[in-house]
């Protein structure tokens, strides 16, 4: 029966991959601000045949919660064999090139509170010597594009705190994996003119995590396609990328 | 959100209008509220055909798909009414339970299944989805939430049933699911030499749990009504698992004249003559029985960019052989031979104001969008009401008024009910509006 963590856990991607889960019995305890969907997604993933959930209002940005947090978890769960690491905020770009507080508050959830969390929960999981730690982080952060740069670079943070994370904790026998979404159809993505024929369901995007999980991936592009596409966009050329409107 | 364009499953008409997509229910108090002074819709997975779904305005009802409660003594299953016939089906069936009644796509919204109280292919024996609902919670205004069942609020319950969303925003439904120990069909598929012989296969087989007839729309003379009668009875094999298969799509659009008066008389003469014998009996996993067309998603693009309408009626039994024949003869006639026919055996009809079922025969063919189409619908319309029949609302999308005033006996009583919840102008749809249920 395995034991889950999930920050974030009314995000679309994170609820599909509980979902997927709790088909096996899963026992969870799920973190995000809204009571409502914690509340919600509590009864539904019981009904889909989860062993045991527990929701508490959470946000990553207090940071002084985090220790104990994980310590409850850890002890109501009886030790964590997943944690997922999904939650985040997409902030409006031209606003945060206007405001140097919103750009900040942007990196503050994305980054700086993510990193603040991981390093705690990478802790936890190198005691426990075992468990696969899922973040979620993006394709955004590949490459600074000026539609999303401040986005862009926090998950470009927390993509190299990963890796870092991961190469270290290998040694405990413990697996990060670095999750690389590209374009999602959620209420984070909502609004946005995206290209239809290259929009993922998030039920997509966390069948390929739960797979890459067992298969024990170190950075997952999902969709694949999305791998190759990055391959091509990181190898533009800066004096011809700037000139290009992303 | 502004400016999004949206559509029915015959991706016409297509207008932009105003997205709407709560994440949580709390949410739709609100949205409500704002919407004060102009009217507002709910809106599923825009499986109806036409107009059904669209409104300047509109709620989407994605993100409210969680289940709440389930109790395996009874088999009621309590969800938000944003939740697929697919999910259920997919988390349910393992566990041995089906749906009480399908329609032909899986991909529909519990709340569109009861606003259109959609019927499957074993309405004979077991009605309409709504014969199978509990209760359900409606929101009739930004504070007033009302939970109806037959006994509790009944007059609001039976014009929701069926009532397309004009009652208010479904929240919750509460359905009853049944037993079932195999996710396997026993099939039977019949040749049916011609309309007569059709409707005699159904009459034998009125025993059998599931059944209905595809028809070759384009063979005239002795052959009309020529058709494949497929009988179902749920399997007892134990097999409950769920095959993994992956769906086909179709990227694009089909570039107009692919699906010509040949292709589709093509295509019927190899669905015919794919049954040797008189019958054959196969067993089937229960999507490609129920759910065709869902093998193939976006199958809609096959029309064409200009898009599609089907066309779906019922005419009362006493009507029978010689009204159906009288319409079909018109449709082979006119030339524009349809992709699909489906010809089915209706049971009693019930007491929901709208509910489109009535005892007697009911057909459904798609047609590709085109000027002279309409007078084609016109005159059809013209006969299915000379025989006491109606048209289908949740595929329909250019009834006139008079023809719905016509045909649809009990709209006094749906405004009313209306009217004493105050929901009337406040829900409405281009289709109500089309229909002269709301100015
Ligand atoms: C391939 C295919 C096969 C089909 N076969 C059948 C069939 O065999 N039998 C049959 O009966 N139908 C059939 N249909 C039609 C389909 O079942 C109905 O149109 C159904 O209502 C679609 O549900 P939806 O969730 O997509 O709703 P939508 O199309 O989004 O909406 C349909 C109506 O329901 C209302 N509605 C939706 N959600 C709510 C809510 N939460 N509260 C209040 N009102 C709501 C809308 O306002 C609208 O009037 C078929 C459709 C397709 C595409
Ligand atoms: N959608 C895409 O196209 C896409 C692409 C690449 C990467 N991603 C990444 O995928 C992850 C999941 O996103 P999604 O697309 O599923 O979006 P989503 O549905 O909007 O989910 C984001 C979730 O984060 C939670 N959250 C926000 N701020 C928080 C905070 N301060 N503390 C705790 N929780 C907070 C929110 O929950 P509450 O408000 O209820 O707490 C929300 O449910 C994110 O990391 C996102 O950056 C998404």
């Amino acid at each position: 029966m395995k034991k889950v963590l999930v920050v974030g856990a009314s995000s679309a991607i994170a609820e599909a991959v509980a979902r997927i889960f709790s088909g096996q019995g899963a026992k969870f305890y799920l973190l995000a601000r809204n009571s409502e969907k914690l509340s919600s997604l509590e009864a539904d993933l019981l009904i889909r045949g989860a062993a045991l959930v527990h929701s508490e209002r959470f946000d990553i940005n207090e940071h002084w919660r985090h220790e104990v947090m994980l310590n409850t978890v850890s002890e109501v769960l009886g030790g964590i064999d997943v944690a997922l690491v999904a939650h985040g905020t997409l902030g409006n770009q031209q606003e945060c090139e206007q405001s140097p507080d919103l750009a900040l508050q942007e990196l503050q959830t994305n980054a700086v509170s993510t990193i603040a969390f991981l390093t705690r929960l990478g802790n936890l999981f190198e005691k426990q010597g075992r468990g696969t730690i899922v973040v979620i982080s993006s394709i955004a952060g590949d490459r600074g594009r000026p539609s999303n740069y401040v986005y862009g670079t926090a998950k470009a943070a927390v993509t190299t705190f990963c890796e870092g994370l991961n190469a270290r904790l290998f040694k405990a026998g413990v697996h990060v994996m670095t999750v690389k979404p590209g374009l999602v159809a959620t209420p984070m993505t909502e609004g946005l003119d995206m290209p239809k024929a290259l929009l993922a369901e998030p039920e997509q995007v966390a069948a390929d995590i739960v797979r890459a999980m067992e298969k024990k991936i170190d950075t997952l592009y999902t969709p694949w396609f999305w791998k190759y596409i990055m391959a091509g966009i990181v190898h533009i050329p800066t004096s011809f990328f700037k000139k290009l409107n992303l | 959100m502004n400016g999004h364009e949206i559509c029915g499953w015959g991706r016409y008409p297509v207008i932009t209008v105003e997205v709407h997509a709560p994440k949580v229910v709390s949410a739709m108090g609100g949205l409500l509220r704002d919407a004060a002074g102009s009217s507002i819709l709910a809106r599923g997975l825009g499986r109806s055909y036409g107009d059904s779904s669209l409104n300047d305005r509109v709620i989407e009802t994605r993100y409210l798909d969680k289940f709440i409660a389930f109790d395996p003594q009874t088999g009621v299953l309590t969800s938000q009414a944003g939740t697929s016939l697919a999910e259920i089906l997919r988390v349910f069936l393992p566990k041995g339970w089906f749906l009480p009644v399908t329609p032909g796509s899986r991909f529909i919204t519990l709340g569109g299944a009861v606003a259109s109280d959609v019927h499957g292919k074993n309405h004979h024996v077991s009605g309409c989805f709504c014969e199978h609902v509990e209760r359900f919670e409606v929101m009739v205004g930004p504070d007033r939430v009302v939970t109806c069942s037959r006994e509790q609020e009944p007059e609001l319950f039976y014009a929701t049933c069926g009532g397309m969303g004009l009652t208010g925003v479904i929240l919750t439904v509460s359905l009853r699911l049944k037993t079932v120990t195999s996710a396997f069909i026993d099939q039977q598929t019949f040749k049916a030499r011609n309309l007569a012989h059709s409707l005699e296969l159904f009459e034998q087989n009125s025993r059998s749990t599931y059944s209905v007839a595809w028809i070759d729309c384009v063979a005239t003379g002795q052959n009309l009504g020529r058709s494949l009668v497929m009988t179902g009875e749920h399997a007892a094999d134990n097999k409950l698992d769920l095959p993994v298969k992956k769906s086909l799509a179709v990227p694009f659009d089909m570039p107009p004249g692919m699906l010509n008066i040949h292709s589709v008389s093509l295509f019927n003469t190899l669905y015919y003559n794919r049954v040797r014998g008189d019958m054959v009996r196969k067993r089937v996993h229960y999507e490609p029985f129920f759910y065709p067309l869902d093998g193939v998603l976006q199958w809609n693009r096959l029309y064409g960019k200009n898009g599609f309408t089907q066309y779906q009626f019922v005419i009362p039994k006493s009507a029978g052989l010689r009204g159906m024949s009288g319409i079909l003869q018109e449709i082979t006639k006119s030339g524009k031979g349809s992709f699909l026919a489906v010809l089915k055996v209706f049971g009693q009809e019930n007491p929901n104001h709208l509910s489109f079922p009535m005892e007697g025969y009911t057909l459904a063919l798609d047609f590709k969008i085109e000027k002279e189409l309409f007078p084609l619908l016109e005159r059809l319309d013209a006969m299915v009401l000379d025989l006491g029949g109606r048209v289908y609302l949740t595929k329909d999308v250019r009834m006139s008024a008079a023809t719905f005033a016509r045909s649809y006996r009990k709209i006094d009583l749906f405004q009313s009910v209306r009217e004493r919840y105050g929901v009337n102008g406040v829900f409405a749809s281009h289709q109500s509006r089309r229909l002269g249920l709301d100015l």
